[in-house]
């Protein structure tokens, strides 16, 4: 079995106990599935948000498979990420129709109304702004998506209304 | 059993939902109780019913009347006077989709004008998807218990050699002798997997299927499991799919239960179950042997081939892999007979195929057509002609690894050995209709900035080129390129053709190759004058 290699930032997922235990229910579920590494990577990451270096070694170790096999799943798919994310996502689908259709125009409103680039979150730690592949919704071209849902044929004038959908939805 | 007289149904694609088919939903449901109707009425949210003009909408059965937009202040006057009264709201009803007469062509091909005819899509959005006894008396599980009742797994290979199905996923490739080439190979296990790893931008046509119609799926790789001698199956669906993957999981739990999966089925000693994979988030997946790592957990990078999946392919053993249009093919064919599949379409490519339009057209949508009929009859059909003011000028087939088409290629009948042909590729059954304001370099360096951030990287022809590519249309979009970029720019598309490892990279250069052969015009113009026709370029002249 190999040693956790790296100090464990303080900050990490894995200092904190009621997570540590969730990822172990997380493992020990799927561990005799045949691929589980990338199962129990998916669930990881829908629970606690993203997989910091030394959960990746944690998962490895668990599984008995090598960190380079737990890192290479990590930083290949784009499902998965190594550092925390906003309360909520914006992503900008980035397929051909979408870009056709007006993404450019969509992202330079949304980077004047939070005054954040793509690929950053907003200092209240809100929202976070990121282009995605094609979401399979290009009848609907421009397509947003908000957290799970998908917003179609959003015209520039229209993405403050986007926001909006995010306010409500903590108000509630 | 209740007997009911009439079917509601309301549209729950995501467009829908936004425009609130939820409250309609609920409103029609107190509307109906509130007209004491609800032993006689069904009420049911369907999936994505392909059209997406006037939604929400609203179909009632056994009429076929669709209405749409509906509000849910109109749901109270729908349900007085057609389910109370017995009379169509006309005024709410959804535009036809017309035939124009008007068109001089279209009364030249009357008579043999391909109508829309829908065989895979056949029960999305008319049946409740979260339903397997409705899917049962749409003929549901027939066709496999035909196949296990009757026929032997030869006999099954036959029959779909015989239809002439070709592989829908866009290589086109015979799926009775794939299917042949696994049962022909000798092992104690064998796979079979569903490609539903629908990331070809512009595609979403499995998605319909998933979500409308998911037993049909179950159904098709049952029969392919019997058909080649393998017990389990996966299906790998993308992880952006969240819908259509708690639909499979639920599809999977009712038949199931119901003994249409899992140990001895039917009693024939036949068993077949059936995984969900999730993936992640990556195009390059969508390549047979790619899907096949990830399905055992690594990164998708691509095999090498030879020994091809047939033989060595999920841990090593003889796997099958199908796209999701392709096995939804599969019941009908076995139910109505290859030489009922023969009449539609092509000789060449029998059946129809599903086609997503999108773009500057009128009507974007979905759209499941015979072979064979021409992209502009597709335009001027189904999609309601160009947007007011703009004129065709390309269509791209296929999501971003298919081909450019150029106006004069548009009477080309749709099917694999035209196309191949005409020396452009059909893909996926993605449609992006561009109009005159669409600048070429723009798209291509579009297209190629998706494939350089795909790249798997495991092959340096493709990890290379597809970035090389990118810096000269890059250079062209600010009028930075020499005319000798251009070939260069051809080289690499050739190079990365021949040698690289997997269908990514060999298609990688298909666009820009192909708007360098239809728009070489345009293109030099933003070397030579530093102009971009079309003014879609910034072009910072040099000094």
């Amino acid at each position: 079995m190999v040693k956790n290699t790296t100090k464990i930032p303080e900050n990490d997922p894995l200092n904190n106990p009621e997570i540590v235990a969730d990822i172990d229910t997380i493992i020990n579920a799927n561990r005799y599935l045949p691929g589980a590494t990338m199962v129990v990577l998916n669930e990881l990451q829908n629970k606690i948000g993203y997989i910091t270096e030394p959960m990746q070694q944690y998962v490895a170790n668990k599984l008995h498979v090598p960190v380079s096999q737990v890192h290479g799943v990590v930083s290949f798919y784009s499902f998965f990420t190594t550092k925390p994310r906003g309360k909520h996502t914006i992503k900008f689908c980035m397929g051909t129709a979408c870009y056709v259709g007006g993404t450019p125009q969509l992202i330079e409103k949304a980077k004047q109304v939070l005054g954040v680039d793509v690929g950053e979150t907003t200092p209240d730690g809100e929202i976070t702004l990121e282009v995605c592949r094609c979401v399979g919704a290009c009848s609907q071209a421009p397509v947003v998506v908000v957290d799970d849902s998908v917003h179609g044929r959003v015209r520039p004038n229209k993405f403050p209304q986007v926001i909006r959908s995010i306010q409500t939805k903590q108000n509630q | 059993m209740k007997t009911v007289r009439a079917m509601v149904l309301v549209s729950s694609d995501p467009q829908s939902l936004l425009n609130g088919a939820e409250q309609v939903y609920q409103q029609l449901q107190s509307e109906i109780a509130a007209f004491g109707l609800e032993d006689e009425v069904s009420l049911k949210m369907v999936g994505d019913i392909g059209r997406h003009d006037a939604v929400p909408m609203v179909i009632i059965y056994p009429e076929a009347v669709i209405y749409g937009p509906v509000k849910p202040e109109d749901v109270h006057h729908l349900v007085e006077e057609h389910l109370y009264k017995g009379r169509v709201a006309a005024e709410l009803q959804a535009p036809v989709r017309e035939l124009s007469g008007r068109i001089a062509w279209l009364s030249a091909r009357k008579g043999t004008l391909p109508a829309e005819k829908r065989v895979v899509l056949r029960r999305a959005g008319i049946i409740d998807p979260t339903s397997i006894e409705e899917y049962i008396i749409h003929d549901g599980y027939s066709a496999l218990g035909t196949v296990l009742g009757e026929m032997q797994p030869s006999q099954v290979i036959d029959v779909v050699k015989k239809s002439g199905l070709r592989g829908r996923g866009g290589a086109g490739f015979p799926t009775g002798t794939k299917w042949g080439f696994v049962a022909g190979t000798k092992s104690e296990k064998k796979y079979v997997v569903c490609n539903a790893d629908e990331s070809e931008p512009g595609t979403f046509k499995d998605r319909l299927i998933l979500e409308g119609d998911p037993h049909s799926i179950l159904e098709a790789m049952a029969i392919a499991g019997y058909s080649v001698g393998a017990d389990e199956g996966f299906i790998y669906v993308r992880g952006e799919y969240t819908l259509a993957q708690e639909r499979l999981h639920h599809a999977i739990t009712q038949a199931e239960e119901m003994g249409f999966l899992g140990e001895n089925i039917f009693g024939t000693g036949f068993n077949f179950k059936i995984h969900i994979h999730s993936g992640a988030g990556a195009y390059i997946c969508g390549e047979e042997t790619a899907l096949i790592e990830s399905i055992e957990g690594k990164p998708g990078l691509p095999r090498s081939r030879p020994p091809f999946p047939t033989t060595h392919g999920l841990w090593g053993k003889p796997t099958l892999v199908n796209n999701v249009e392709t096995l939804a093919n599969v019941p009908p064919i076995i139910q109505y007979g290859p030489e009922w599949y023969g009449t539609l379409g092509t000789p060449s490519s029998p059946g129809t195929k599903v086609y997503t339009i999108m773009g500057h057209v009128n009507k974007t949508g979905v759209i499941e057509v015979p072979m064979g009929i021409t992209l502009r009859e597709v335009i001027a059909i189904y999609a309601g002609g160009m947007k007011p003011g703009s004129s065709f000028k390309l269509a791209q087939t296929g999501g971003s690894s298919g081909s450019v088409i150029p106006a004069s290629l548009q009477d080309t009948p749709m099917d694999f050995d035209a196309y191949s042909r005409a020396g452009v590729s059909l893909g996926s059954g993605a449609l992006l209709i561009c109009d005159e304001d669409t600048c070429v370099v723009d798209l291509g360096r579009v297209l190629i900035n998706f494939f350089r951030n795909e790249s798997c990287g495991k092959c340096s022809p493709c990890r290379i080129g597809t970035q090389r590519s990118y810096e000269i249309m890059e250079s062209i979009a600010n009028g930075n390129a020499k005319l000798e970029d251009l070939q260069t720019l051809i080289n690499l598309a050739d190079s990365m053709n021949e040698v690289s490892n997997c269908g990514l990279g060999q298609t990688a250069g298909t666009p820009i190759r192909d708007i360098l052969k239809y728009f070489r015009a345009e293109v030099e113009a933003h070397i030579r004058l530093h102009v971009c026709p079309t003014g879609v370029c910034e072009i910072k002249i040099p000094v």
